[in-house]
């Protein structure tokens, strides 16, 4: 592989920013988790476990990177297959946290389905775009809803609010970008509006008590400090108080005092913001746009549909799940459980997250290998 | 690979509509760090103050509450260490759980946990729900910590009262501030579960023995475990109050009401210093310092004996007989009669279809006003009431300080009644009757007097017509600066009568104990001048006193001053239920002055002076007198 590589020229100075964005990120993420988790007092830190999944989601980038995707397309189907039994599994075997049954135990660790399902439905919207001519708007909207729609129902069932939305966010986002005719997108757009009420009423009445509370404490955290706000309520409070240049490292007194719950998981933008303040939240966006810049030269340089749509849908991912984690923690949406990429503690987002960066820079060696 | 390029065009496409997700991403970008840019620089300040509340937890630090000593400097109140539980209610997370781990826990009543919980008041100062825990409740609260959140054990000081039901009623007790006092100005910088006086000196002072709170920041976190404390107010000791009593007197004056009702009040006539001051039945302070539950309030509230009533400033008695000791200055001072004046007592006196009777059958024959005070005849004074008419005796009673406030420093002083035309238009709405002031000549009818009022009274003949304002506390240190701050005697009043009258009325009360209804307060130690005095309960002089339930017996008055030559001491004595003053009332003052002459307690500064003066000038005047006699 490695000599593939080299005589390939895939490794260019573009790879060199693209991959040290990401560890870059990752490196904040894992020494804010430390900040968080550094006196917990265990053999086996949260922080160490991270750095576990780095190495383990650095195969998978290496793997994603080094095969040729159309031949990871291929497999998109039977991979999706796979997943969706899986995501039934976990529905009867699954371990619970909270109300919610995501996990599916593995020894030591657990493993969750629906992270890797989102991968999964990107490569299968992609490979479905990419091989099905798309005439009207049967084949390009109703089937490839037909395909999300078993997914999303499992992975709502769980319940696991915010990969549901990823998984509505990739496929309204392909469907955008696979040159929907104006037309279709104007009846589809009608047709949302009027269903829209419809399906509020489905989804509220199909919402635990927590996911209730957590929509309804968006609307006023500030009314009940102990009780349904408190995530909301804290997180503003940990970003707000690191002002303008933090209060530094372990001075987070929100997070080390744990006020701040889920410090190095959902919230550990929030960590980071107090510790780093104003200044460290810029250059955190900044490197974040920064590596979402160089996906979209991908996309914009890449040299077949099927590889444009898979960097399009991984792309749309990412962004969606980077702003809507720091758009919930600065109170801007609701808390709906999504993790930030590269940052929040996690074995299984953060493999997925890596294996699917590796894919869009495989996108982007492809195009050259032609050459 | 093959379909790749059927769909080249759509590439294309595809690659233009980049734009869109450029912009949408720039955009969205821009409206995160607006919404960052307005949390941690527009609202930056906000959100760090409410951070800082969050790691900190403000803890009140009661201050010590002052001390208080008799004019000894023995001890009367003080302060021991002792726990207190806790509950700051933002760290509580469930507290229906949590009444029921109190509860369980140590026993508490849970409806009790709850009102302490949920009363009203400032969120974020922790309730205090339990005082004086035993050293194994707190060591039990403090195991299962983990399992308390929010809830915490501090070491505080507690009113602690050595000397039990001694002084109680002068000392008073203390409480947690009410929710009422919390709403009134001078309770304004104090916070629920502060405690206050709520009785007696503790309540009178209370401002200079209170002290002043200090307040404790304890980095907390989300769990209550505290981290550090960050910053410390320190809380400033109230100031410490010396008395004038004397323990010791006091508690042979409790001792000598024993177990029946009454009060006994000892003053130095000369500075008006309280030098005991007795009121039975008593109460332990220190229980009532404690939380009551609404049961235990209710025993003590509702006891026939009324534990709570201080009988020496606020219970109010007919003076009975002690009356003609102002009523025979009044008849000197207004020309009623010269002290020679003889009048004609047969046991009865006729006033209109009615006869007023003497409490001698028989009567006293002939009697001057010496014999009358003496062998307190009621005829006399009948007569002499008569012909002064209600006003004016009540204008002399006035003067002696009656129907007014002594000005003692106790809450809730009552005064009595001095009756005349317009009290009774006022209180009864009905016309004042001529036979009324036969019976208010002798102290009975509506006229009533504290036994305070009476001991300030005798204290005023005593010393020769002065009245001084009834001194409790001597002097108050002041704590910061160590500083002891004496309190001058301050003279309320002068007496304006002839400056015969006095001595003469000393004399024959002297006479009083020498040899008339008083003889039983004759000591061999001091000679003493006294008055002896009977207040009727209800409208009953003839037939057995011993067939009369107790609770309408005649309350036993005596009221004395020693030495005679140089009064140091005047006495009250007031036993209710107890009959004759002159049988029961009378020894009671006699042995209380006599402890009082064996203490030998040094004269008050700047009075001594003044006594050898007064001193010298009685001798002067008895040799003045001897001549004319």
């Amino acid at each position: 592989m490695i000599d593939r590589v080299i005589n390939s020229r895939g490794f260019d100075n573009f790879d060199f920013r693209y991959i040290g964005l990401i560890f870059v990120i990752l490196g904040i993420g894992v020494l804010s988790i430390y900040s968080v988790t550094h006196d917990q007092g265990v053999a086996f830190p949260f922080y160490a476990k991270q750095i576990v999944w780095i190495v383990l989601g650095t195969v998978a980038f290496l793997v994603m990177w080094l095969s040729d995707y159309h031949r990871i397309a291929r497999l998109a189907y039977p991979a999706y297959a796979i997943i969706l039994i899986l995501l039934v599994v976990v529905l009867f075997e699954g371990k619970s946290s909270r109300g919610a049954q995501r996990w599916i135990p593995m020894g030591p660790f657990a493993f969750q389905p629906s992270e890797f399902a989102k991968l999964i439905l990107i490569l299968t919207l992609a490979h479905y775009y990419s091989e099905t001519p798309r005439v009207g708007w049967l084949q390009r909207v109703v089937l490839p809803g037909l395909l999300v729609l078993p997914g999303l129902l499992l992975i709502l069932k769980q319940p696991d609010l915010g990969s549901g939305l990823s998984f509505l966010a990739v496929y309204a986002a392909m469907l955008l970008m696979v040159g929907m005719r104006s037309k279709a997108l104007g009846v589809i757009l009608l047709f949302s509006l009027m269903l829209f009420p419809f399906a509020w009423e489905m989804m509220w009445g199909s919402l635990h008590d927590y996911q209730r509370q957590r929509i309804m404490s968006f609307v006023d955290p500030v009314y009940d400090p102990g009780g349904k706000g408190y995530h909301a309520l804290q997180s503003r409070i940990a970003i707000g108080a690191g002002e303008l240049t933090g209060k530094g490292l372990y001075g987070g007194t929100q997070s080390q005092l744990k006020f701040l719950p889920e410090g190095h998981t959902d919230f550990v933008f929030s960590v980071f913001a107090e510790e780093w303040g104003f200044l460290g939240v810029l250059a955190l966006l900044l490197l974040f746009v920064g590596l979402i810049w160089l996906s979209l030269e991908i996309v914009a340089r890449a040299k077949d549909q099927l590889g444009a749509l898979l960097a399009v849908g991984i792309i749309c991912m990412l962004c969606f799940c980077v702003v809507i984690n720091i758009g919930m923690t600065a109170g801007m949406f609701p808390i709906v459980g999504i993790p930030l990429p590269l940052m929040s503690y996690g074995g299984s987002a953060t493999i997925m997250t890596m294996a699917s960066l590796g894919l869009l820079l495989n996108v982007k060696r492809r195009r050259l290998s032609f050459f | 690979m093959a379909t790749a390029g059927l769909h080249d065009s759509e590439l294309g496409e595809l690659q233009r509509r980049l734009i869109i997700l450029r912009v949408g991403l720039l955009l969205v970008v821009a409206l995160l760090g607006l919404q960052l840019w307005y949390l941690q620089i527009r609202e930056g300040p906000y959100y760090r103050d409410l951070s800082e509340n969050n790691r900190t937890r403000s803890v009140i630090m009661e201050p010590a509450r002052g001390l208080i000593y008799d004019r000894n400097g023995v001890l009367l109140a003080n302060n021991v260490p002792s726990f207190t539980l806790y509950v700051s209610l933002e760290e509580v997370k469930d507290r229906d759980l949590l009444i029921d781990q109190l509860s369980n826990l140590l026993g508490l009543d849970a409806a009790l946990v709850r009102n302490k919980l949920t009363a009203r008041g400032n969120k974020q100062l922790p309730r205090k729900v339990k005082d004086r825990l035993t050293l194994r409740e707190a060591t039990l609260v403090e195991s299962h910590r983990l399992d308390l959140p929010g809830v915490m054990v501090q070491v505080e000081s507690q009113r602690n009262y050595p000397g039990g039901v001694t002084a109680s009623h002068l000392l008073g007790y203390v409480g947690e501030v009410s929710p009422e006092q919390l709403e009134k100005p001078e309770f304004a910088d104090l916070h629920q579960g502060s405690i206050v006086g709520q009785y007696g000196v503790e309540k009178f002072f209370d401002r200079l023995v209170r002290g002043q709170a200090g307040q404790k920041s304890i980095e907390v976190d989300a769990v209550g475990h505290e981290k550090r404390t960050v910053v410390v107010e320190q809380p400033h000791a109230g100031d410490n109050l010396y008395l004038t009593i004397d323990v010791r007197l006091q508690k042979v004056a409790e001792n000598l009401l024993g177990e029946e009702s009454g009060a006994i009040v000892a003053l130095d006539p000369r500075t008006g210093d309280v030098l005991a001051m007795a009121s039975r039945p008593g109460f332990d302070p220190n229980i009532l310092s404690r939380e009551l539950t609404p049961k235990q309030w209710a025993e003590i509230v509702q006891d026939e004996g009324r534990p709570l009533n201080n009988r020496a400033s606020q219970g109010q008695y007919p003076p009975g007989s002690i009356f003609k000791v102002m009523m025979a200055a009044a008849a000197l001072e207004t020309k009623t009669v010269t002290p020679s004046t003889s009048i004609y007592c047969n046991g009865g006196y006729q006033f209109g279809r009615r006869v007023y009777h003497d409490w001698k059958a028989g009567g006293h024959g002939a009697v001057d006003l010496r014999h009358a005070l003496v062998q307190s005849c009621d005829v006399y004074f009948y007569t002499v009431g008569q012909r002064m008419g209600i006003e004016t005796i009540a204008s002399f009673a006035h003067q002696f300080g009656l129907g007014e406030e002594t000005g003692i420093e106790l809450p809730s002083e009552r005064v009595g009644i001095v009756p005349s035309e317009a009290w009774k238009q006022k209180a009864k709405n009905e016309a004042w009757l001529p036979g009324e002031t036969v019976s208010a000549s002798i102290g009975q009818g509506y006229v009533s007097v504290t036994p305070l009022q009476m001991a300030s009274l005798i204290g005023t003949v005593a010393n020769d017509g002065v009245t001084f304002r009834p001194r409790l506390v001597q002097a108050v240190m002041d704590r910061a600066t160590g500083e002891l701050q004496q309190r001058t005697a301050v003279p309320k009043r002068t007496l304006k009568l002839r400056p015969e009258i006095l001595p003469l009325i000393k004399e024959a009360l002297a006479g009083v104990v020498k040899e008339g209804t008083g003889t039983r307060a004759q000591s061999a130690l001091v000679t003493i001048a006294g008055k002896t005095g009977t207040a009727q309960t209800m409208a009953l002089r003839t037939g057995p006193k011993k067939d009369i339930p107790k609770k309408f017996r005649d309350h036993a008055w005596f009221v004395a001053f020693a030495p005679v030559e140089a009064p140091t001491i005047a006495v009250a004595v007031l036993a209710e239920h107890m009959g004759h003053g002159g049988s029961a009332s009378a020894p009671l003052a006699k042995e209380l002055i006599e402890t009082y002459v064996k203490l030998d307690l040094p004269a008050p500064s700047g009075v001594t002076d003044g006594a050898v003066a007064r001193e010298e000038d009685a001798r002067g005047r008895d040799r003045d007198d001897r001549p004319g006699d």
